[in-house]
């Protein structure tokens, strides 16, 4: 399955998630990686299909993880961490 | 000539535009394509038109409810919720908060330069809110034109430096380094829980060695927990007015009281109303932060490599995640003793009801900074004082607000209140100049202290 869309996603929708969006963004500017729209929101904005990948804090989980693939952070805030598993995961979908 | 000053003067008075402008010339000074200029500027001046929308629907809500409150009750009943008090002022203080909001980021930046406080503030919607609150007090304090922009800036950018640095020596207890701060304006209800934590919590067992239920993780979900505490709150008040006696000649002279439904379907549809607006003001601001917030952090990164980002709150809550639900029930239990508490006082000050939202996401904070200072005994006790106190501050705030003091919402978290009522009451001292003049000098006191102050060195 292709990725078009990422989306960060906490509870209000206007801290973490916005935090994560922009290192996101920054990973995949890295990777040479120009298709792929990224964009933040809150936990009631999430449903099946409202995007390809969701990335997310280890307390968002429960919740989000029933609407489709998740990147979960331990640390939401680590660019490296990020940087590893989204390069890692985009690495199996045979996007790079 | 004199149209196109008009048309000047019209966009500087035009919030929307103004704030768009804002964007604007961020997004040309990163030198960013002309697309994205585009889509960047269209979106923040659309963001800021659909608070104003969200406001509309969230006072229809809270119209009947402080109607029904007053009437059942006696006395004014007041929800906290920061994104209704927000949307409220900037019916009336839109262009000044605008103002406020941009040149106060600058402050920030200034303040992280030039003295020891070394914060940028990221967390974009705190940064509106505390700006809105500051225009608010500083125009009831009697400032105006430019006078109030300065000030206004200043004691935004004081607040955006200064609270990240109060809640630094418990962060590097919490997250283990001292790479990044705190930015989300509790910060006194948080330092004030680990204070507790501190002297309460001696010996005791770390809140994640408890094993807790997953089942409470929905209410992280914002609109589902607005919807159902606001749910609460309206079948309590219409069922208490429709049994007063008098209720059916009350009601035929005032429009807010007249459900003209069922009362369970009137609270049903009243409330999920109220949590329809909070989103829409929630949706608003994000589309205004869009580009606000990358742009600040670039600017900043740049001026300031050294400085330390300041985070919004969930950034603690993967640390200890039973703290988190532990703080959250806690604390709300703490508003309801304090409500009980202001309802003995017999309406001295206006009834603060528990919002689930602050004391969610402040509470569970609280939780988090108590137990990393004293454990379960110190989340709990902490998270219980700052139930108490995000009860007490607002009722002590609404009286300095102007005429937003009679709103039936005001700001929730401890620094919006704290802030609001330590300038409010220096105002009603201080009126005007004097005014500009202590704020400007609290504003340049940390600059002058880090030329003035040998830095300590490093044993």
């Amino acid at each position: 399955m292709a990725i078009k869309k990422i989306m960060c996603a906490c509870g209000v929708g206007l801290g973490s998630s916005f935090l994560v969006e922009m290192n996101v963004n920054k990973v995949l500017k890295k990777l040479n990686i120009q298709d792929i729209e990224v964009s933040h929101s809150a936990a009631t904005d999430v449903y099946k299909g409202a995007a390809d990948l969701y990335v997310i804090g280890k307390d968002m989980n429960d919740i989000i993880s029933a609407y489709g693939p998740t990147i979960v952070l331990d640390n939401i805030v680590s660019l490296p961490e990020l940087e590893k598993k989204l390069t890692e995961y985009l690495t199996e979908k045979g996007v790079i | 000539m004199e149209a196109i000053l008009n048309v000047l003067q019209q966009i500087l008075s035009t919030p929307s535009v103004l704030v768009g402008l804002i964007a604007l010339i961020g997004l040309l000074a990163q030198k960013k394509p002309i697309e994205v200029v585009i889509k960047g500027t269209i979106k923040t001046i659309l963001g800021f038109l659909v608070i104003g929308a969200g406001a509309n629907v969230l006072v229809g809500a809270l119209n009947y409810f402080g109607a029904m409150f007053n009437f059942g009750f006696g006395v004014n009943g007041v929800v906290p919720n920061n994104e209704a008090i927000v949307s409220l002022a900037l019916n009336t203080y839109a262009q000044t908060t605008a103002y406020i909001m941009a040149f106060g980021m600058l402050a920030n930046i200034i303040l992280a330069r030039f003295s020891r406080l070394k914060y940028i503030f990221l967390t974009g919607h705190h940064t509106l809110y505390m700006a809105a609150l500051i225009a608010v007090v500083l125009t009831v304090g009697g400032l105006t034109g430019w006078q109030l922009i300065l000030a206004g800036s200043a004691l935004l950018g004081l607040t955006m430096a200064i609270f990240p640095a109060m809640a630094q020596k418990t962060m590097v207890k919490i997250t283990g380094d001292d790479s990044i701060a705190f930015g989300h304006f509790g910060t006194l209800g948080y330092v004030f829980s680990a204070w507790l934590g501190s002297l309460f919590g001696k010996g005791s067992a770390s809140t994640e060695d408890i094993k807790f239920p997953k089942s409470l993780s929905f209410l992280r979900d914002t609109s589902v927990a607005i919807s159902l505490t606001m749910f609460i709150f309206f079948l309590i008040v219409s069922v208490k007015a429709i049994t007063t006696t008098g209720y059916a000649e009350a009601a035929a002279l005032d429009a807010n009281l007249t459900m003209g439904q069922h009362w369970f379907i009137f609270s049903l549809i009243q409330a999920l109303t109220f949590a329809g607006g909070v989103y829409v003001v929630l949706a608003g601001v994000r589309l205004v932060l869009a580009e606000i917030v990358p742009a600040f952090r670039g600017i900043s990164e740049k001026i300031v490599p050294d400085a330390k980002p300041a985070l919004d709150c969930p950034v603690v809550f993967p640390y200890a995640e039973n703290a988190v639900l532990l703080g959250f029930l806690v604390s709300f239990l703490g508003g309801i003793v304090g409500l009980g508490i202001l309802s003995l006082m017999g309406g001295t000050l206006a009834l603060i009801l528990p919002g689930v939202i602050p004391h969610f996401f402040c509470g569970a904070t609280a939780g988090v900074f108590g137990n990393a200072t004293g454990g379960r005994r110190g989340a709990i006790i902490g998270a219980f004082g700052h139930g108490l106190l995000i009860t007490f501050l607002p009722a002590f705030l609404m009286p300095v607000m102007g005429s937003l003091g009679f709103a039936q919402t005001t700001f929730s978290d401890a620094d919006f209140t704290v802030v609001g009522i330590i300038f409010g009451n220096i105002a009603n001292f201080v009126q005007g100049t004097g005014l500009m003049a202590i704020v400007l000098a609290c504003f340049a006191a940390p600059i002058v202290y880090a030329l003035v102050v040998p830095k300590k060195v490093k044993a």
